[in-house]
């Protein structure tokens, strides 16, 4: 045993396990199988990557020429239909000359989107803004006042009609999920059995069945000789589906309160509405906004369905733009790239900034 | 003086780069010696002992557990795990098992021992731990003091030469602390070599041959308990001393 | 005389202030409304089908449907009554979802096991093929796998075929089958029977290992002696071997069974799209085992394979099931976007059926019964293993 103590001062490590080399040895030669995966590929990338990009970038046709996009079928991809006809998918049957209106009107839904997930935004007024943005929304979009040009609800199409469903089927159908998610805890049997029955009666169908529901049935519904428009057959359709989606994750969120909380505000003296709306709701939104953000984005690539109603979202306008055009009509694949990409760019970056809002939620409940 | 059963000789590990958590530990552990390992957090005592069961592996020196040396050997490795047994501060009881399965999974499936024999020596074991009535309980029923006390039971079932108790009894409620070193204590009146890291000074007093205390990676002092505690040598074990005696 | 404290005599309270005559008053005017409403909508709904001069009942269902079916899995034609084309529609339907659930599983399950690779490309790979099959809509896939289908691949007559048995074309996916005889009649009861033997034979395994702590093969030998007994089956039947070989002649496929493109369409769509979700969902369940789990299985000497075995596994598997039974709900209610494409699922069916009749109410209830079967079935067996399997806790 040493009679004096002499520390030892830290070394760095004899072999060095950050940086390039080290990151390379442990992540793609760690073993004999990760090494033979790394190897395979490469060699795989090495026979699929030449010919791919050949394809799409170096023999590809970006100019809106029908006929050399013909010339080049097989060894170039036709990018020129997507430079010839992005206005008409993304913006549908829309006037070409007010195409400003669904613009705006769309960044406008956007924004606001964006903006209520954030925390320091749940003020009162978020909720008259909401409300407000509903009729100056289809005053942009349909016109006949203030001087805009109208434009008749078939006619609308594409991008804005996707974030146009997809954030009015999630905000009206937000108030409904809640009051179903309240119902399906209440102590009273005949609410409850009412908002179980909603619930799984439209999760167990599939959403088709549901806009079928809301594209035939609808019309019947009401007095003879009046006909709803198509939107808002599908737009009620839509909202009906997301709210049984959306009362599962309120409840969710109501549930992860603890009873604690509900006893405190009873011996406080306040009444059920009143504890509901300053107590428990208002903590469970907290909880619930990361997956209502999910729900907005199943419902937001849900809305890819209504093309089969004869609504001309993306698809639509683009099965719309090609058919009736026999000069490109061949080249329909490149059309689908450019709709997967816009899909894609959409909902990945939602998903990201889902992920960035749970964690800032999240944060604020940390230690 | 018979052969030490675990040998350190200038171990040292990092983490990563830069963080030298053991540094030239030079240790030897004679058969049946009983020691109590303490420090502040950080300083590498955890580390140390699960080198010992191949739990954390070491890039500099060699460790030698009952004359089989800890390398990259699997089977090596799997020889040395059946010699010691661990305690976790966190339990680490299977949920989805019962206690008596917890217990017979391993004589069974490493052991290769009959069913009816592995329960024979799982019911012994639960006596000694002073818990045999709750044999078919699952472990999220029991309190924490009751699952710790199954984890030593767990760990005793491979009849291991050495127990290496990782701070058994941080993760427990201050009424439940007794009952679970009152096992430890009575473990170590029967012979098994142990290696306990804990900040329950009594405890030291009571069983260890040994006191070591590390700080930043190294083998600071190491003294029988008495001399340990009432004459510590070095200055940073009398700082040590008074913070964590002094309440 | 002991009579304690006097109090005031019981009363029931039928005023305003009780809590349970205000419940009921509540319920009473839910009830009421909601049934308002509906009769409301059900007067309507009489009135404009009278005003159509649509007929209502399920009578129709008898009357022959007139109507063709591209792909079925049993005999039908035109004469026969839309019960049966309704019952062709369930049928495919099934046929896909139940292929689709099999291989989205399989497929889902590398790709979150994968997640966890030491190997960088292996992981960066499987983090895009999430991402990215996630993010797309799923009906826009399965018009992608259909357009390449119909597209891009060759027309029967220049179809690539790998060794002359399997091609690849316009027409579909066209593979070899084996000549039915009653050999493979008797090579299916074969396999029926190893099924049964493979089970006893784990059962004995079991209860040797029990009894003397030898491990026996509980994995591949019950496999060897399913494959065992189909094998005697076969061989009993005088082990024909005759293939029927797809050839291209024309315009048909003459021998061996074809995929249509509408079915590979599908399928793949679904597939893919599933497998991203479903990998996330392994991926969630093995993360959520305690890595103190695996030290303590480690530290009680137990091998790798054993310690997944008997420690991971179980606890991952209870983590990973109810979401994993979820996503096979939703690939089989995905699967009636087959109409898009022209697969004749449930839904496609009674599209036609509701365009020829104009029995809308009838139409759309069936699809809904169809469904709302499956998926309320699934969500008991789905609630009786989480009773059985959950960890009990105090």
């Amino acid at each position: 045993m040493a009679a004096v103590f002499t520390p030892i001062h830290p070394r760095p490590a004899p072999v060095r396990t950050s940086g390039p080399v080290a990151w390379v040895r442990a992540n793609l030669f760690a073993n004999k199988a990760s090494t033979v995966a790394t190897l395979a590929f490469l060699a795989l990338a090495l026979w699929l990557v030449p010919p791919l990009a050949s394809w799409a970038v170096v023999h590809a046709v970006l100019r809106p020429d029908a006929d050399a996009c013909q010339a080049a079928r097989g060894t170039g991809a036709c990018w020129g239909v997507i430079t010839e006809k992005w206005r008409f998918i993304v913006f549908g049957r829309y006037p070409f000359e007010s195409q400003w209106r669904p613009e705006v009107a769309t960044l406008l839904l956007l924004g606001l989107v964006v903006v209520s997930c954030i925390r320091a935004f749940w003020k009162p007024w978020l909720a008259v803004i909401w409300v407000a943005v509903i009729p100056a929304f289809f005053v942009l979009m349909g016109g006949g006042y203030l001087g805009l040009d109208k434009v008749p609800t078939d006619l609308w199409g594409g991008l804005p009609l996707t974030v146009m469903l997809a954030t009015f089927g999630i905000a009206f159908a937000f108030p409904l999920a809640v009051l179903v998610a309240l119902g399906r805890r209440s102590h009273l049997p005949a609410i409850r059995s009412l908002c179980i029955v909603y619930v799984e009666l439209i999760r167990g169908v599939p959403l088709i069945s549901v806009l079928f529901m809301a594209s035939f049935l609808f019309p019947l519904f009401l007095p003879v000789g009046k006909s709803p428009d198509v939107l808002v057959r599908v737009l009620v359709g839509i909202t009906l589906f997301a709210g049984a989606y959306l009362a599962e994750i309120v409840r969710g969120g109501l549930q992860a309160i603890p009873t604690g909380q509900v006893e405190a505000a009873r011996t406080l003296g306040l009444g059920y509405w009143q504890t509901q709306r300053k107590v428990v709701l208002p903590q469970a939104l907290a909880l619930v906004v990361p997956g209502i953000m999910n729900s907005f984005i199943a419902i937001f690539k849900d809305t890819s369905l209504v093309t089969i109603v004869s609504l001309y979202e993306l698809t639509g306008a683009l099965n719309l733009a090609l058919n009736s055009d026999a000069n490109w009509r061949p080249f329909k694949i490149e059309g689908y790239f450019f709709i997967v990409l816009v899909y894609f760019a959409f909902c990945f970056a939602m998903s990201r900034y889902s992920l960035w809002i749970e964690r800032r939620l999240g944060a604020s409940r940390q230690r | 003086m018979p052969d030490p059963i675990i040998v350190f000789d200038k171990v040292n590990k990092w983490y990563g780069d830069d963080f030298h958590v053991l540094r030239d530990i030079d240790l030897q552990v004679p058969p049946g010696e009983r020691i109590v390992i303490c420090g502040p957090s950080g300083s590498g005592k955890s580390t140390l002992i699960r080198c010992i069961n191949r739990l954390e592996e070491h890039q500099q020196g060699r460790v030698v557990v009952d004359g089989i040396e800890l390398a990259d050997d699997v089977k090596a490795i799997e020889r040395v795990r059946k010699q010691v047994g661990m305690v976790f501060q966190q339990f680490n009881l299977f949920p989805h098992l019962s206690v008596i399965d917890n217990l017979t999974l391993s004589p069974m499936w490493v052991g290769k021992m009959p069913k009816k024999e592995a329960e024979e020596r799982a019911m012994e074991q639960l006596k000694r731990v002073r818990i045999a009535e709750q044999a078919n309980k699952f472990p999220l029923q029991l309190s924490g003091g009751q699952q710790q006390r199954v984890a030593i039971a767990r760990a005793l079932c491979l009849k291991p030469k050495i127990m290496l108790f990782d701070e058994p009894t941080s993760a427990l409620d201050p009424e439940m602390i007794k009952e679970v070193l009152d096992v430890i204590v009575e473990l170590a009146s029967q012979g098994i070599t142990m290696l306990c890291v804990t900040h329950e000074m009594g405890f030291a007093k009571a069983v260890a041959n040994r006191v070591i205390f590390m700080d930043q990676g190294q083998i600071v002092e190491e003294n029988n308990p008495h001399d340990f505690f009432d004459h510590p040598k070095s200055e940073r074990t009398r700082d040590f001393l008074s913070k964590i005696l002094g309440h | 005389m002991n009579r304690g404290p006097s109090l005031p005599p019981r009363r029931r309270v039928w005023s305003w202030r009780s809590e349970a005559f205000r419940g009921l008053v509540f319920q009473v005017v839910a009830v009421a409304l909601i049934g308002f409403g509906v009769w409301y909508l059900a007067q309507n709904t009489l009135a404009n089908m009278h005003a159509r001069g649509i007929q209502s009942g399920f009578d129709f269902m008898k009357q022959p449907a007139g109507f063709d079916i591209g792909e079925t899995l049993f005999h039908y034609d035109a004469l026969d009554p839309y019960w049966k084309a309704f019952l062709v529609g369930v049928a495919n339907t099934l046929r896909v979802a139940i292929v689709g659930v099999i291989v989205a599983t399989l497929l889902g399950a590398a790709i979150g096991i994968g997640r966890f690779s030491r190997n960088a490309i292996v992981r960066g790979l499987c983090y895009a093929y999430v991402e990215l099959f996630r993010n797309v809509p799923v009906l826009i896939q399965l018009l992608m796998w259909y357009l390449f289908f119909t597209d891009w691949l060759p027309p029967m007559l220049d179809a690539p075929s790998l060794a002359g048995l399997f091609y690849v074309s316009k027409a579909g996916f066209s593979f070899p089958v084996p000549v039915w005889t009653h050999a493979h009649a008797l090579a299916g009861i074969g396999l029926v029977i190893g099924i049964a033997a493979a089970f006893a034979y784990r059962r004995w395994a079991r209860r040797r290992f029990e009894a003397t702590g030898q491990v026996r093969s509980l994995i591949l030998a019950p496999i060897g002696i399913v494959i065992g007994f189909a094998v005697l089956g076969w061989l009993a039947g005088g082990a024909p071997t005759a293939w029927s070989i797809p050839k291209p002649q024309g315009f048909v496929m003459e021998g061996g069974a074809s995929a249509t493109p509408e079915f590979v369409a599908v399928l793949l769509g679904l597939v893919f799209y599933t497998a991203a979700f479903i990998s996330e969902v392994v991926r969630a369940g093995i993360a959520s085992v305690a890595h103190g789990q695996v030290e303590a299985a480690g530290s009680l000497g137990l091998s790798r394979t054993h310690a997944m075995r008997l420690v991971i596994l179980p606890q991952a598997l209870r983590v990973i099931i109810p979401p994993l039974t979820n996503q096979y709900l939703n690939l089989t209610k995905n699967s009636s976007l087959a109409v898009a494409i022209g697969y004749p699922d449930v839904v496609s069916i009674a599209n036609t059926a509701l365009n020829q009749t104009g029995r809308a109410v009838e139409c759309i209830a069936i699809i809904m019964l169809v469904y709302l079967t499956t998926s309320l079935s699934t969500s008991a067996v789905m609630n009786w293993y989480n009773r059985r399997a959950a960890i009990k806790e105090r």
